[in-house]
């Protein structure tokens, strides 16, 4: 059997765990916001948020109905064969899930305003390759809700605002985005590289689990900043008030043009979702931040 | 902020007792429209054409479910809100036209809809944003669907729930509205952080 020929059920799993499971870093801030958060009302949606994640892995069901867009991130090895079947297996996992699992069916062709039916469709879902050494093949999908995904934001800035700037941006993002998001929210920056590869680096940021700050302590203490400031706008959970805003800050960056200085926000709602799952040669499968096959 | 269990049908004199960040429940019908339903329900009301669903006295949900059929009966797999905001163009026309008293959704309505709310005697009320599977446990049961050619998210769907909630009042019937409140206070404290920004 060769690697390929897993590939459907492979990511139909991974749809099905990320729509009911939360991976666990997201919990265990959801956890911790809902123990810290002194608002009253604040308090009660982070409880609501606790129970209805509960519920939905207690009775296998999608815990939020925006099951989104997916997006899948491949990180292939060269030495790994049929490379060019990988997305009509991903295709054919993601029509069977809107099917058994189901899933709202969420493409709609932006003329037409006609729903697929099936959540595929032109660039739908989405696919991120990267080409490493070797012969794994590893598989993620992240599931966005439409409520996060409309505060995405990308701000050409002066290269003379600096960090000041960057930081100023994401505070009116997140200001701006107010209650419609889902908060508490997750933040993917990137910083650099044009308008396409900083939004790009900064919804893939949103991969990074909570309990991991970026490697390179400068911007770990930046992502602590941003953090620490835009929980004190007070928005709070849902948007009614309280400390806890955000659940983590991840930073992204690439090198960018001495004219240039683009800053890219990506909003992930508390439902955060995601599954990550390694196929190796012989048929062998790792599911990865979740433990459940 | 006391707790209220509403039955639909729900009175004017009711929903007018209901305060800002009161707890309340709904037992009773519930029928969700989202943008798309939104736009053919006001075209009907133009061309004097009566809904084929009834809303009168009753909850307005905006909600996209997740829904499964098993043999001919629907069932609903996961049902949260869906954010109101997209909805503020319609609602003063809608709640004139339909008489609905409750609307539920997530992130708060504008000041149109609530004044409109204070003149047609309705509030607003505040479902956890993604709280998919906790709102579907609520659901005993679909009476209904119309307009299902708008899709599955879009489509009218007329449910039975029995203690659906906890919904928080963000919009009462005294133009109350608990979302302009905190976004005050937020640009207030945002205005705060950047001074102190900048040193
Ligand atoms: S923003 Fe997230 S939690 Fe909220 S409704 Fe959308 S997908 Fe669900």
């Amino acid at each position: 059997m060769e690697q390929v020929d897993l590939v459907e059920n492979v990511a139909f799993n991974l749809i099905n765990q990320a729509v009911v499971y939360l991976p666990e870093d997201v919990k265990k801030a959801l956890k911790r916001a809902y123990d810290e958060e002194t608002s009253k009302i604040g308090k009660r949606q982070l409880k609501i948020i606790l129970d209805n994640i509960a519920l939905a892995e207690k009775e296998k069901v999608p815990l939020c109905q925006d099951t989104g867009i997916a997006k899948f991130y491949i990180r292939a090895g060269a030495q790994v064969k049929k490379l060019d079947e990988i997305e009509r297996e991903i295709l054919r996992a993601m029509q069977r899930a809107t099917r058994d699992i189901p899933l709202r069916p969420n493409a709609v062709n932006p003329f037409t305003q006609k729903n697929s039916g099936d959540n595929t469709g032109r660039f739908t879902p989405s696919f991120d390759w990267e080409i490493v050494p070797g012969d794994n093949l590893e598989l993620t999908v992240m599931i966005k809700g439409g409520g996060s995904e409309n505060f995405g934001a990308i701000g050409m800035l002066s290269p003379s605002q600096g960090i000041l700037g960057i930081k100023k941006f994401v505070i009116d993002t997140v200001v701006k985005a107010g209650a419609q998001p889902c908060p508490p929210t997750i933040l993917g920056v990137a910083i650099g590289g044009g308008t396409e590869i900083a939004t790009k680096l900064a919804k893939k940021a949103l991969l990074r689990p909570l309990d991991k700050p970026n490697s390179d302590p400068s911007i770990a203490k930046l992502e602590k900043e941003i953090f620490e400031v835009t929980n004190m706008t007070g928005i709070g959970p849902m948007g009614m008030g309280g400390k806890t805003t955000i659940l983590g800050v991840h930073i992204d960056y690439a090198h960018r043009h001495p004219a240039t200085f683009p800053v890219a926000v990506a909003l992930n709602c508390w439902a955060a979702r995601r599954a990550t799952a390694k196929i190796g040669t012989e048929g062998k499968v790792e599911y990865l931040n979740h433990n459940l096959f | 902020m006391s707790l209220h269990i509403l039955k639909t049908p729900i009175s004017r004199e009711e929903i007018q007792k209901i305060k800002l960040k009161d707890t309340v429940y709904i037992t009773g019908t519930i029928v969700t429209a989202r943008d798309q339903a939104h736009r053919r329900a006001l075209s009907y009301f133009r061309e004097g054409k009566e809904l084929p669903f009834k809303l009168e006295e009753r909850a307005l949900f905006h909600c996209g479910p997740v829904v499964k059929k098993n043999d001919a009966k629907w069932q609903v797999i996961a049902a949260g809100p869906t954010t109101s905001k997209r909805m503020d163009i319609f609602e003063e026309e809608f709640l004139k036209n339909s008489k609905t008293r409750v609307i539920i959704g997530k992130g708060g309505m504008g000041r149109k809809t609530t004044e409109a709310m204070a003149k047609y005697g309705a509030i607003y009320c505040a479902f956890t944003g993604g709280a998919a599977a906790l709102g579907a446990k609520a659901i005993k049961d679909v009476k209904g669907v119309k307009w299902l050619d708008l899709g599955i998210p879009e489509a009218v769907w007329i449910l039975e729930v029995k203690d659906f909630g906890p919904l928080i009042v963000a919009i009462d019937t005294h133009k109350n509205n608990l979302f302009i409140d905190i976004e005050k206070e937020v640009e207030m404290k945002k205005q705060k952080i950047l001074a102190k920004l900048q040193g």
